[in-house]
């Protein structure tokens, strides 16, 4: 346990976007020593000042030593946060716990299959593949939704998909103007390339949602060791110390959020865990 | 030229199925394509045949006094539309219209029964087939009941 890790580090809110009603997007940038720099699919301990702290993962990156948090309104903490403007200074601490697997082997299919929120995680992910495209055979971003407000990033599906990464979006439920896809994003499924074996998957949502989205990965021949989740306990510490983000043998802060299925699949099936 | 007999054979799902099955089945069927925004059936229609989808998608609808046709399902290449033939009273559940060009195949349904009724080994493997859509199309309707992305209380 060191001041560096159990300290935060100030970061001043420097731009804010409103995502959705209830969820926004916020770019820090650091006052004092930039903490190092965070892989994809690692966490931090964002702190609202005299309110609480939160684990929020990386959406991406913000300019040299600069950071992107997706953040959704659910308690008081994440309500302040969701209420800071630029200029509101808050506390971080990270980077924490293990990352996506990347890269993935060259010639692999990459698919990420994200729900709800669990498209901010992902994110830095199909950044990833845009930025190295050219060592992947095809990457695949599927995306589900409560309903189309509530897609996140909506605005750069279509750069993503110049970039050469197929996007295909679905929600749950669907208004007058919605001309897309509408049902479960494992319904997606059939368009993926069908080299299973070869494919390397990146899940992120609610956990029953990445449970049956990794059935049908594995049941399509995907090896349980090329799906990756990110799951999400209570996290605090972020160090593995408190032990409040205990899933079986695991503390995710540090031996995950993100877990091969291999490992989290039985862990995920048992009851009480 | 592609015939019938290789479409059918070549959807997935009826891949597997016996070649006589895909001949008999080839008999009763034909190509069928859909503008985007065409409408394939009414809710409460008779249901006379089923589809298999090779490209394209289709929105499964219901009226909502208030609300108009309220998209519940969308099915995509590979997927069969319809089972209400097979039961009676033989008629839709749902509407279904055509989001974008569609290219399918048409099945006849009382043909099909018909198929069925003579030859239950038929009957049965088709039967089983249309049993795991049904139980995939539930699966997926409970998930979707569970509301997993609703913010949490």
């Amino acid at each position: 346990m060191t001041a560096t890790t159990m300290t935060p580090r100030r970061y001043r809110v420097v731009d804010r976007t409103q995502e959705t009603d209830d969820t926004v997007t916020l770019a820090l940038s650091p006052l004092d020593q930039p903490l190092p720099v965070f892989r994809p699919g690692q966490f931090a301990m964002l702190y609202a000042f005299g309110v609480g702290e939160v684990p929020i993962s990386l959406s991406g990156r913000h300019g040299a030593g600069g950071l992107l948090h997706t953040i959704r309104a659910v308690g008081s903490t994440t309500n302040a946060l969701c209420r800071a403007e630029a200029g509101y200074v808050l506390g971080v601490r990270g980077p924490f716990g293990e990352g996506w697997d990347l890269p993935a082997p060259a010639g692999a299919d990459l698919v990420i299959v994200a729900g709800g929120l669990g498209l901010a995680p992902l994110r830095p992910v199909v950044r990833h593949a845009i930025d190295f495209r050219d060592r992947y055979t095809s990457a695949t971003v599927l995306i589900g939704a409560r309903t189309p407000q509530d897609l996140l990033y909506p605005d750069e599906y279509d750069s993503w998909r110049s970039a050469r990464v197929d996007v295909f979006v679905t929600v749950d439920r669907a208004d007058a103007g919605w001309g897309g896809h509408v049902g479960v994003v494992t319904a997606l499924f059939d368009r993926l390339a069908d080299r299973p074996a070869d494919t390397v998957a990146y899940v992120c949502g609610p956990e029953i949602m990445m449970r049956f989205a990794a059935r049908g990965l594995t049941d399509r021949g995907v090896p349980p060791d090329h799906v990756w989740l990110s799951l999400e306990r209570n996290m605090q510490c972020g160090l593995g110390h408190c032990g409040h983000c205990q899933l079986g043998p695991l503390l995710l802060c540090r031996d995950g959020p993100v877990v091969g299925y291999d490992v989290a699949g039985p862990l995920l099936s048992t009851k009480e865990l | 030229m592609t015939t019938t007999y290789d479409l059918l054979a070549a959807h997935p799902f009826l891949v597997g199925l016996p070649s006589s099955y895909v001949e008999r089945l080839s008999c009763r069927a034909c190509r069928a394509s859909f503008r985007a925004g065409m409408r394939l059936f009414e809710e409460n229609g008779r249901a006379e045949r089923f589809w298999l989808i090779r490209e394209g998608s289709v929105n499964l609808d219901i009226r909502v006094p208030g609300r108009g046709d309220v998209i519940v399902e969308t099915l995509g290449p590979g997927a069969v539309l319809g089972w209400s033939w097979l039961f009676p009273p033989y008629r839709w559940h749902f509407g279904a219209v055509a989001v974008e060009p569609v290219l399918s195949i048409a099945i006849d349904g009382a043909g099909t029964r018909a198929l069925c009724d003579d030859d239950p080994a038929f009957g049965y493997e088709l039967t089983k087939r249309f049993m795991a859509v049904v139980v995939e199309r539930m699966q997926a309707t409970r998930i979707r009941l569970l509301d997993l992305y609703k913010a949490p209380a």
